[in-house]
């Protein structure tokens, strides 16, 4: 059996449209059967509320007099793109304020305006015959442009791999704050009521298919940027009129440390036309698996920790190597099913129309990383090489004079096998001759915990590991913890000098 | 229950804590400490009925005692239920309900700071 679009509109045109949520159809499923289902329900709706820094909003602010072609925007002092012709602008929600930093972004912009408040334009130009005008400043409401339609390049996501941290101190990110040691899990999406999640094959969503965003009706562009469904990981491009939406489900977040985003609330009707659509709005939490991702690793390819399904992390713990971890969502699920209420009471209403797409997505593409035509430096281009190092054993006056000849600050201490086993700087060897009971031996003095680096690893980690522990040299060692050369803040200074500069 | 203990460490290092739950037998839970070479501020967590026998141990030690009732405030305007405060939280204030509402056990915090640190929404404060 099928059914057709047109006699699902008329249903919801005629009031008798059966809609229900994506939380309840697996339970619909497993009762009536598909056959059933199908016959019985016309709409799923959806719904996610989170953190979606790839949005924003054009705006159109109208001309003044005299006429000026706006070059540079700020709304309350953050930049805005304004290589859109005069008077117009795009306001990125991850920009952040010129003056605040990252607690004020575009995203608090866009909630302001929504929330009725005036923001404060700021223009420059450098004047041309038809347009003189050199600067603008003036305050605007929402109601005072002529358009203002958000659109968002990156939006939804099918699902999101979830965070940990195995490192030793804590990190802001933009999965949240994760705490040292694998202390926490954070994760984001809301599973089966997730959009994409519903209809992972793209069968029913697609260009032009209406939408609920922030509260306005809005609608699917097509596929959003970095989408890739063919590996799970689908998202969409969606736009919406700014003027039509509520406060209730647009909201503007700061990431300790890391910047502004928008949580954004999108909801997509799903119409039932065929036994496929009932499969795969049948999913359910249990069913939509994800990895736990280490953030530990500064890399783009992180290591998978343990892949686990949205039942688990929204049970609220996770176990890994016997230990039972406690999980954060940085999504807001009652959100979402407020999303998925507010659709149910639109279409019940007689208020959206489904339609099917008018061009369809492609589900089986997939993205890669960037081209880099020149590889990051590594530390191995860079090390000094030459370095002067101590045995343990050896007497600290050995020890100093050593740093005199190596005319350095930084000492690796090797042990009998010419493994790394710590390192003293000249500020240990004061300490010594002032506290002179710690011991004749450099193993009495020396740092045992020594912070370190490998020479394939990239200058920036490295670099980022010395502004961190606020010192001025690293060890470099091998696999087996052999000592291989020395990076110092003094060889980050090639960088700018010689055959990396660009 | 709640006390903050804070002390000065000018006369000497006088084991404050130690002392106390020697003198007094009860035990002792230390939340939070902080403590420089002038002084230090300990929170910690007793039985309500011994609340006063650990006052006035500590009183006697030279410390100041204060009954510490504040707690995290959450702003519902701002929160929107997300829930990336709980697993940072060292005392399990935070959990979701059954409709997914974010609720607080108050009592349990000791106003360390790390959720006001985490929420995204800036709806967590702590009013010290």
């Amino acid at each position: 059996m099928q059914k057709s679009i047109g006699l699902i509109n008329e249903r919801i045109r005629d009031g008798n449209a059966r809609v229900v949520s994506a939380e309840e159809m697996p339970d619909i499923v497993q009762e009536l059967g598909e056959e059933g289902a199908l016959e019985e329900v016309d709409v799923v709706t959806t719904g996610t509320f989170g953190a979606m820094c790839s949005s924003g909003a054009f705006f159109n602010f109208g001309h003044a007099d005299p006429p000026i072609r706006m070059e540079r925007i700020w709304l309350n002092d953050v930049e805005a793109y304004a290589g859109i012709a005069s008077v117009d602008a795009y306001l990125g929600a991850a920009s952040d304020s010129d003056t605040q930093g990252m607690e004020y972004g575009g995203a608090h912009v866009l909630e302001d305006l929504v929330a009725g408040s005036p923001v404060e334009l700021r223009a420059l130009s450098r004047g041309t015959d038809c347009y003189p005008r050199k600067t603008i400043t003036t305050e605007l409401y929402l109601e005072d442009m002529n358009h203002a339609i958000m659109c968002n390049p990156r939006n939804a996501f099918q699902r999101y791999a979830a965070a940990t941290n195995t490192s030793e101190r804590t990190l802001h990110t933009y999965m949240g704050t994760l705490l040292p040691h694998g202390g926490n899990i954070s994760f984001s999406g809301a599973g089966s009521l997730s959009p994409l999640a519903n209809d992972p094959h793209l069968r029913v969503i697609g260009s032009g298919v209406p939408i609920f965003l922030c509260g306005a009706r809005g609608m699917v562009v097509g596929e959003g940027t970095q989408s890739s469904p063919g590996s799970g990981f689908g998202n969409l491009m969606t736009t919406g009129d700014l003027k039509e939406m509520s406060h209730d489900f647009l909201r503007a977040a700061t990431f300790t440390g890391y910047g502004a985003t928008l949580y954004v609330g999108v909801g997509i009707p799903l119409p039932v036309v065929d036994i496929g659509v009932v499969r795969s709005t049948a999913v359910r939490d249990e069913d939509i698996s994800t990895p736990i991702v280490d953030y530990g690793v500064p890399r783009r390819d992180r290591p998978t920790v343990r892949t686990v399904t949205y039942q688990d992390l929204k049970s609220g713990f996770i176990e890994i190597g016997g230990e039972e971890i406690r999980t954060s969502s940085l999504s807001s699920f009652r959100k979402a099913r407020d999303v998925a209420g507010e659709l149910k009471r639109w279409i019940e209403s007689g208020q959206m129309l489904l339609s099917m797409p008018t061009r369809t997505l492609d589900a089986t593409r997939t993205v890669h990383p960037i081209r880099e035509t020149a590889q990051a430096p590594r530390v191995k281009e860079i090390m000094e090489k030459n370095v002067v190092s101590i045995a343990e054993d050896e007497e600290i006056r050995t020890a100093a004079k050593n740093l005199l000849r190596g005319e350095t600050n930084h000492l690796p201490v090797l042990n009998g096998e010419g493994k790394l086993v710590g390192i003293v700087t000249t500020y240990d060897i004061s300490k010594a001759v002032v506290r002179p009971d710690s011991g004749p031996r450099v193993r009495d003095i020396m740092t045992r915990k020594v912070i370190k680096t490998s020479p394939d690893e990239p200058v920036d980690i490295a670099a980022r590991k010395l502004e961190q522990h606020n010192i001025s040299a690293l060890p470099v060692v091998d696999d087996a913890d052999r000592l291989l050369g020395m990076l110092t803040a003094i060889d980050l200074g090639k960088l700018f000098g010689g055959r990396w500069r660009r | 229950m709640k006390l903050l203990v804070t002390f000065s460490r000018k006369g000497g290092h006088e084991p404050v804590i130690a002392r106390t739950v020697k003198e007094t037998g009860v035990l002792i839970n230390v939340e939070r400490a902080h403590i420089d070479s002038h002084a230090g501020e300990v929170l910690i967590d007793v039985p309500a009925e011994s609340a006063e026998t650990v006052c006035r141990s500590m009183v006697g030690a030279g410390a100041n005692v204060k009954v510490l009732e504040d707690a995290v405030v959450r702003d519902e305007n701002e929160c929107i239920d997300c829930g990336a405060c709980i697993s940072v939280c060292p005392q399990d204030v935070f959990f979701l309900d059954e409709n997914w509402h974010l609720q607080l056990h108050v009592e349990r915090c000791v106003l360390c700071g790390k959720c006001v640190v985490a929420c995204p929404h800036n709806a967590l404060s702590i009013l010290e």
